[in-house]
């Protein structure tokens, strides 16, 4: 019995061993922050980053490396860049299961949420903020960094996961409406300060209906036209959502998307399709190539697109003949409620992944934290519609001066830029983020799929109903797993086992009957030897 | 008896590991596209003979021609039969695939075409698929949206030859060869250069140089006074191939011919599989 015991136990342990490396990775210790930096020894920090293909960027970058390099020789940082969020998400994941992730990285709070599934995997930055030292205008650092109040409050709130900060951010941004306001007047209309959902509807209704017999849009003399052209629908769906007080998701990660308000406003977007007022990115093409050749009157993109926006954009991906000149006008996405507007906070944010060396952490800690320095913010926010994320670099001087030179030039103070940033400046309370859990990025992706599959149905003649749109939501909860226990411990039905597991609870449920059988069976035959030995002695004593 | 029991512990966690390790996972999206029950016919390619195969499905009107194709109005339902002249890349998150097709009379552009990791390894070059979708078009791209594909199985095989288009550079003429095997010849290596800077390079990663090698490689040649920018596309040609290597080490003022696809975005924008420096 001892020896079926023995067998049991070690059976149970191998099980547990073997299971616990089911899942690979090996785990890693929570990192504590080091009394001090080792400057004795060197150390490589890969940074991840993104740019908007935009050189100017990943010069500031480089520059941002050099200088910082040249304060602590013992570091090195190795670039490795992205111009999309999607690409770093993605690789990350991979590196997440063979422990190799980068140092830091450019990233969105969305997607540090699923980073986040591991244990230990992205460092809390909390410790980090306050350490007198190497912490948020930390004694020790060999570069003047903002302190956390210095940080705008709204941008580092965006950061906080779970009780804990685990980014810093890097740049903000928001949507703008773009606008051919020399159309909105030849239409009839005046330019309001605040646009209207009901306006900017009204007016692409209005552009469309220019449409004469042999194609030809009276209002730009073209073919093309596309009144309201939205880049990402995301967004789109998610400030309509918040602008009317309708459900998205909760905080803890319940969804609530597929609800009542996002199907009239479903409906609402395929009537005007339908009309010939409105597409998407991914439908049609970038709203700034629209826009720049007269063939769109309102085009949203994010403030940090604005430099390809308008007749004298810097950038530009159409060719000069095929641009035309016009007045280009910058609104905050349309609104709901004009007297209380919303709109998203974006940009991206940077984090800091752990390593086995609490010193290499620290190192890269460092180097993260040197991006908040305002010669870095000034330098790359200026490069887009960006606007820096700490108080300290928006009220440097340098800065100051920057923002007071719009349209002094079209390069570097280009006016449609810098209406951007000051649309954000003056609004900055009035942006938002929505809330980040394991999922939330996924549900984004479902929010933008819903506009985008209506239109694409309107256009091709297919019925957009009630039957339509409850389809869509069933098909895109599947699609984007939104259908699973929510991460609040809701309940889905997950379908029957698949026949494998069956076979396989229903092998383990027999051995433990054979087990409990042979035990019992085991224990009867003690018993009677037991008595027959007793029988024996009896016997024997008689 | 404890042998059997031993021998049942030990097979029900070999069982549990596997299913630990098991197979797809769940957040894996379903190709939506048919199954082909066995792979293409993989015979030599047609050689030296732009016209492919006459296709059965065709003449009987089950699917589109070119023309009929072309004639279609946008966002309406096409199918096509064709044959693949090249993979641009595989997404993993839609279980999607984006191919150049090609048959005798034109190109065809499947964009985000539904497609098993599976059936995407059967989808050699010259492969005959019959593509059902919606013709779309975005930034002046004329492409089939949407899309799901079967194998045409007993079809032959059709690899197009290169159609020269060096004399209809900067013509109106070109965009009727959109989406075909093209060749470009005897043009000269111009100079791109990266804004704020006079520095002269032969190519440049990314469209403004703000990228590095793995990127899009884009350089400009000339030809007959006139120049064009051409475009290494790391999807369909990544930094492991050929044609990247080739672009990397041009020189400007060499004369170079090339072939690729005649993609479109806003404006002609040939995607290059090959380079050659001819002098």
């Amino acid at each position: 019995m001892k020896k079926f015991a023995s067998l049991c136990a070690a059976a149970l342990l191998l099980a547990a061993l073997a299971l616990s490396g089911c899942h690979g990775r090996r785990e890693q210790a929570a990192f504590a922050v080091p009394e001090s930096f080792d400057t004795s020894r060197n150390y490589e920090v890969v940074f991840w980053a993104k740019n908007d293909t935009n050189k100017t960027q990943t010069d500031i970058y480089k520059q941002a490396i050099e200088d910082f390099q040249k304060l602590y020789p013992n570091i090195t940082v190795t670039m490795r860049l992205y111009t999309n969020y999607g690409d770093i998400y993605n690789d990350v994941i991979t590196n997440i299961s063979t422990g190799t992730t980068p140092n830091v990285c450019i990233t969105y709070p969305d997607h540090i949420a699923t980073y986040l599934t591991g244990d230990n995997v992205v460092v809390p930055l909390d410790d980090l903020f306050a350490d007198e030292r190497y912490g948020l205008g930390g004694s020790e650092l060999l570069y003047e960094g903002p302190t956390q109040e210095e940080i705008v409050p709204q941008f580092l709130d965006e950061c906080r996961l779970g009780g804990a900060y685990y980014a810093i951010p890097y740049m903000r941004s928001t949507e703008a409406c773009y606008i051919n306001e020399d159309f909105v007047e030849a239409l009839g209309y005046e330019m309001p300060d605040v646009l209207t959902w009901d306006f900017i509807w009204e007016v692409s209704e209005a552009a469309a209906a220019t449409k004469g017999a042999d194609g030809v849009y009276s209002l730009n003399g073209q073919k093309v036209l596309i009144p309201f052209l939205y880049k990402s629908t995301d967004n789109m769906m998610i400030q309509m959502l918040r602008q009317k007080g309708a459900g998205y998701s909760t905080q803890t990660g319940d969804i609530q998307l597929f609800n009542d308000t996002t199907t009239e406003l479903l409906k609402g977007i395929a009537a005007h399709t339908a009309n010939g007022a409105f597409s998407t990115f991914k439908i049609s093409g970038y709203p700034a190539n629209f826009l720049n050749a007269g063939q769109c009157v309102f085009a949203v993109d994010s403030t940090a697109g604005s430099t390809w926006m308008g007749s004298d954009a810097p950038l530009m991906d159409i060719a000069a003949d095929e641009v035309v000149s016009f007045d280009t006008a910058v609104r905050m996405v349309p609104q709901f409620d004009p007297e209380n507007p919303q709109m998203i906070s974006q940009g991206p944010s940077i984090c800091v992944f752990n390593k086995q060396d609490p010193q290499e952490v620290l190192a890269s800690w460092l180097f993260a934290q040197y991006l908040l320095t305002d010669d870095v913010q000034i330098a790359y926010s200026e490069t887009e519609g960006y606007v820096p994320v700490t108080t300290r670099a928006q009220q440097n001087p340098d800065y100051q001066d920057y923002l007071s030179r719009a349209g002094e030039d079209n390069t570097t103070h280009y006016q449609v830029k810098m209406d951007a940033v000051q649309l954000l400046l003056d609004h900055m309370d009035d942006t938002f983020v929505t809330a980040v859990f394991n999922g939330s990025a996924s549900l984004r992706d479902a929010a933008g799929q819903l506009i985008e599959d209506v239109t694409k149905s309107v256009r091709r003649s297919q019925t957009v109903d009630d039957a339509y749109i409850q389809a869509l939501y069933t098909d895109t909860q599947s699609l984007y797993h939104l259908d699973a226990a929510s991460p609040s411990g809701g309940k889905a039905d997950l379908g029957p086992l698949p026949g494998t597991a069956v076979a396989l609870l229903a092998g383990l449920v027999v051995a433990w009957i054979l087990i409990f059988a042979y035990v019992a069976w085991q224990a009867v035959r003690r018993r009677r030897a037991e008595k027959a030995q007793k029988a024996r002695w009896q016997g024997k004593k008689g | 008896m404890k042998k059997i029991l031993s021998v049942l512990m030990a097979l029900g966690m070999a069982c549990s590991l596997a299913a630990c390790a098991g197979g797809a996972s769940s957040s894996e999206a379903v190709s939506e596209a048919p199954s082909s029950s066995e792979a293409a016919t993989q015979e030599e390619a047609v050689p030296a003979e732009q016209d492919a195969p006459q296709l059965d499905a065709v003449a009987s009107g089950e699917v589109m021609n070119y023309d009929q194709y072309m004639a279609a109005e946008l966002d309406t339902q096409v199918t096509i039969q064709a044959y693949v002249q090249a993979k641009q890349a595989w997404y993993a998150d839609q279980a999607t695939a984006t191919v150049y097709l090609q048959d005798q009379d034109g190109g065809y552009f499947a964009y985000d075409m539904a497609c098993s990791e599976e059936d995407y390894a059967k989808l050699t070059e010259g492969t005959c698929i019959r593509v059902t979708g919606f013709k779309s078009e975005w930034s002046g791209e004329v492409e089939i949206m949407d899309g799901t594909f079967e194998f045409v199985e007993d079809a032959d095989t059709f690899v197009s030859m290169p159609l020269d288009v060096t004399e209809l550079l900067g013509t109106d003429e070109l965009i009727y060869s959109q989406n075909q095997r093209v060749a470009f010849k005897g043009l000269t290596v111009e100079p791109s250069t990266v804004e704020g800077s006079d520095e002269e390079h032969a190519f440049l990663y990314n469209w403004d140089g703000s990228g590095e090698d793995g990127d899009d490689l884009y350089f400009n040649a000339s030809y007959n006074g006139q120049t064009y920018t051409f475009t290494v596309e790391s999807y369909l040609c990544d930094n492991t191939t050929d044609v990247y290597n080739a672009v990397k080490n041009l020189e400007i003022g060499q004369t170079i011919d090339m072939e690729g696809f005649l993609y479109w975005y806003e404006g002609v924008n040939p995607h290059i599989t090959s380079v050659t420096v001819t002098g």
